[in-house]
């Protein structure tokens, strides 16, 4: 905007002003109106909807399903469509960092004086097109879930080894599918493609002690299980043997 | 005699106070009480003179509903603020289970606490979608544009502010999925560029999510956070009243010169 085009502006909007209505009581009386509606929608959704409260939370155990708020579902969705180990942090923070970036800066960078939206075609359709992918990324979280079960078939040869190495691959199979892991990867039809990769044949890329290692000290976003393996070693080795059987 | 004299509202005819008939001493007390204290206050502090100015400035032809939405944010924020205060008075940052104990507590034994709980969990939910529809508004209607540049980078910063309130309480309850969502969240900071280890390191108050990471989420959420907000909503709100708020893009002013020639 150079400097015709701001007095421009300035004495329109003088003159709008002028014609335009006091504060109060008018605008008052709307956002009273407003903030009555406001008031009344948290107190029905507090009564209807309650307040729960899970069980306690506990470093060591094994139910839990890692959901933010769901207001936070679309960073991370994001994470889940870029997936390459390698862009993981570009997702994470590195894209949220550049559109807080640029949605500082706006003012800055967009000139144009004109204000119609219908007239800022570049403006609006990249509106629109931030409004309806957070919309589309939202709905995604809150319908993908975070299952708990693992409906893989039990390998044949390990059928036929039975003993100790079938009861620790189901007890493996148990803790896996209630640790949350399927809330970031995938095993056969279960779980979330990402953000982590699936794991349905992680065995044929890992071997067990680096499964181990991984789980102890992970790359982030995936929490450490070092908890787990601290006070319930079994049920640290009984998920390590499932995962490295998973070829 | 009062020396505060305000604008006399511009109500119709018939709710304006009538003026006293000539030679009649019936006075009111009560009032005349309040107006004299309101007077002595006033004459210390000259404060009628910027209610005067907030409230009776003028807001531009065309002004619609979008326009609550600023206001609304704002009620939900000072909602969220006195449910906070009545949380704050039961609950207890200890992460060795008092935490979880005082919340369930709250849910349980105290009266009205499940109530007032889930005001704030939810207040939380309507005071994110009414600032994102605040942002949208202003978006929309070009309000960023000169001279109301710093207002939206202040709002920015306020959007923000209200994530972080939201992710730093998600954590308070300490319950399962709380605890686990929140090690997450961190994590995920922990891997942007630059800051985002320090301040992962920062959030956990150590390398390791420990004893002390719940205290310090409560003290960020309940007085960094609050604080820097309030303040930066009381600036925001001054460039609101001293720039006035824009009139919808479309309205055009009536032509002083023609009206002038019409009349
Ligand atoms: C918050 C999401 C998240 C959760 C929960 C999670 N992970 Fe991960 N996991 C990841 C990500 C992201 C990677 C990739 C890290 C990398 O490539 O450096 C990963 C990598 C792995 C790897 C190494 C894979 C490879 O190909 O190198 C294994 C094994 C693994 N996770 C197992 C688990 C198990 C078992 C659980 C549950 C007990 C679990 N993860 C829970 C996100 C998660
Ligand atoms: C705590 C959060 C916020 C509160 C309480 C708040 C409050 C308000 C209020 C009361 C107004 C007056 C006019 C109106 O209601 O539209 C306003 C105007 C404005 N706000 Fe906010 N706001 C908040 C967040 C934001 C955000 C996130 C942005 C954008 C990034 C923003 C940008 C603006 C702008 C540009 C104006 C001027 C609008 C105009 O002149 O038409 N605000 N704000």
């Amino acid at each position: 905007m150079n400097q015709r085009e701001k007095e421009e502006y300035l004495r329109e909007f003088a003159l709008l002003k002028q014609q335009g209505k006091p504060f109060f009581p008018y605008s008052v009386a709307k956002d009273g109106a407003m903030a009555v509606i406001v008031m009344l929608s948290i107190i029905l959704m507090a009564l209807v909807l309650g307040a729960e409260l899970g069980p306690k939370a506990d470093p060591t155990t094994t139910t839990y399903s890692p959901r933010p708020e769901w207001y936070y579902f679309f960073l991370f969705e994001l994470l889940k469509i870029i997936k390459p180990a390698n862009l993981v942090p570009l997702a994470t923070i590195g894209v949220p960092t550049i559109c807080m970036i640029l949605l500082f800066l706006l003012p800055f960078y967009d000139r144009n004086p004109e204000r119609r939206p219908e007239r800022r075609p570049v403006a609006t359709a990249a509106g629109i097109f931030t409004i309806i992918a957070m919309g589309y990324l939202t709905y995604l979280g809150a319908s993908a879930g975070s299952p708990t079960q693992i409906d893989m078939e039990t390998p044949p040869q390990i059928v036929a080894q039975g003993g100790p190495m079938l009861e620790q691959f189901e007890t493996g199979k148990q803790v896996v599918a209630q640790s949350g892991c399927e809330a970031c990867h995938k095993f056969g039809e279960n779980g979330n493609d990402g953000p982590g990769p699936p794991l349905t044949d992680i065995a044929s890329r890992l071997p067990k002690q680096a499964i181990a290692r991984t789980l102890i000290n992970p790359t982030a976003p995936m929490p450490s299980f070092k908890a787990l393996q601290a006070n319930e070693p079994e049920k640290f080795d009984a998920m390590v043997t499932f995962l490295s059987q998973l070829k | 005699m009062p020396k505060l004299k305000l604008p006399a509202p511009p109500l119709p005819d018939r709710l304006n106070p009538r003026p006293k008939r000539p030679g009649s001493t019936k006075t009111k007390p009560l009032a005349e009480a309040g107006i004299s204290a309101i007077d002595w206050v006033d004459e210390r502090t000259s404060l009628s003179q910027g209610a005067r100015w907030m409230m009776f400035r003028k807001i531009p032809k065309g002004t619609n509903w979008f326009y609550t939405l600023g206001s609304a944010t704002l009620f939900a924020f000072l909602s969220q603020t006195v449910t906070g205060v009545f949380l704050a008075m039961y609950y207890r940052p200890d992460a060795a289970g008092g935490a979880y104990e005082s919340v369930r507590y709250i849910t349980n034994e105290v009266f009205l606490g499940e109530f007032v709980r889930g005001m704030h969990k939810w207040g939380s939910s309507v005071m994110v979608i009414l600032i994102f529809l605040h942002m949208a508004r202003t978006f929309f209607f070009g309000a960023y544009k000169y001279p109301r540049e710093l207002n939206w980078v202040i709002g920015v910063a306020l959007l923000v502010l209200t994530m972080a309130m939201s992710f730093t309480g998600y954590l308070l309850p300490f319950d399962q999925r709380s605890y686990w969502a929140t090690i997450v969240g961190v994590n995920i900071n922990g891997t942007g560029p630059f800051v985002g280890p320090y301040l992962s390191d920062f959030l956990r108050a150590g390398p390791e999510f420990g004893a002390t990471t719940l205290a310090r989420f409560y003290a960020i959420h309940m007085l960094l956070i609050p604080g820097i907000l309030a303040a930066l909503i009381g600036a925001h709100l001054y460039l609101v009243a001293k720039l006035g708020t824009t009139a919808p893009p479309w309205i055009k002013a009536d032509d002083p010169v023609q009206k002038e020639e019409k009349a």
